[in-house]
């Protein structure tokens, strides 16, 4: 079972500077989870005590997780995942 | 140094007057390692904020592939904001997570003043750069 996790330039060196990694899993937590035993410390990056991190976004095929259950969301072979750093800021 | 074309800088500041008192937000693109910023993007600022902005997250997913699919690279972000000077806050730092890009910050608190200035940001450490304005891309 397999599922694209597209990563960006700023997590690629988790990822030995690949643009994509394949894992597996039955939720987006648990593909997280088997990420991070061939790309340790990339799970900490996307993920603390509270769910996902608000500086990341992360997409199942074309929809934001956060609109599909966070990390409980359900991922299948054959999905593909994307994680964009998210672009924001502002005054203070 | 960032070198922009002048009718890209032009349409980002009138993006930010329009906004204004909101905060204005988008990118320019340009073709992957050139540095050369050719494509304007303006972004919805989800937030609708005068005090913080994010890109609305199903735009940026749009946006992000569609460069993909160009080998384009967002050269420049930029946003404004409305009360306070063009230098990045706090808030701006912790979340710059693109180290080859050009941070453009607009300051729309003076109506007839052109406030405009660009930083990298890197691992939390802001470093100011000049701005050069070359001929515009289209006459």
């Amino acid at each position: 079972m397999a599922i694209e996790v597209r990563i960006p330039t700023i997590l690629r060196s988790f990822t030995g500077g690949a643009k994509s990694v394949e894992g597996s899993g039955d939720t987006i937590d648990a593909l997280l989870t088997d990420l991070d035993s061939r790309h340790a410390g990339l799970r900490g990056r996307l993920v603390d005590d509270s769910g996902l991190r608000r500086f990341v976004n992360v997409y199942l095929n074309d929809e934001d997780v956060r609109f599909l259950g966070g990390l409980s969301a359900p991922v299948k072979d054959g999905d593909t995942v994307t994680v964009l750093p998210a672009v924001a800021g502002g005054m203070r | 140094m960032l070198t922009i074309p002048r009718d890209l800088l032009d349409r980002i500041i009138a993006h930010a007057r329009a906004d204004h008192p909101d905060e204005a937000c988008g990118v320019l693109a340009g073709p992957a390692g050139s540095d050369r910023p050719e494509r304007f993007v303006a972004m919805t600022n989800a937030e609708r904020s005068p005090t913080f902005y994010r890109f609305d997250s199903m735009e940026q997913l749009a946006v992000w592939r569609e460069m993909d699919d160009r080998d384009e690279e967002p050269v420049v972000i930029y946003h404004s904001h409305t009360a306070t000077e063009a230098y990045p806050s706090r808030t701006d730092i912790s979340y710059a997570m693109e180290p080859a890009a050009h941070y453009l910050l607009v300051s729309t608190r003076e109506p007839e003043e052109e406030e405009v200035r660009s930083f990298r940001i890197i691992d939390g450490v802001v470093t100011e750069e000049q701005v050069q304005v070359t001929e515009s891309l289209v006459e």
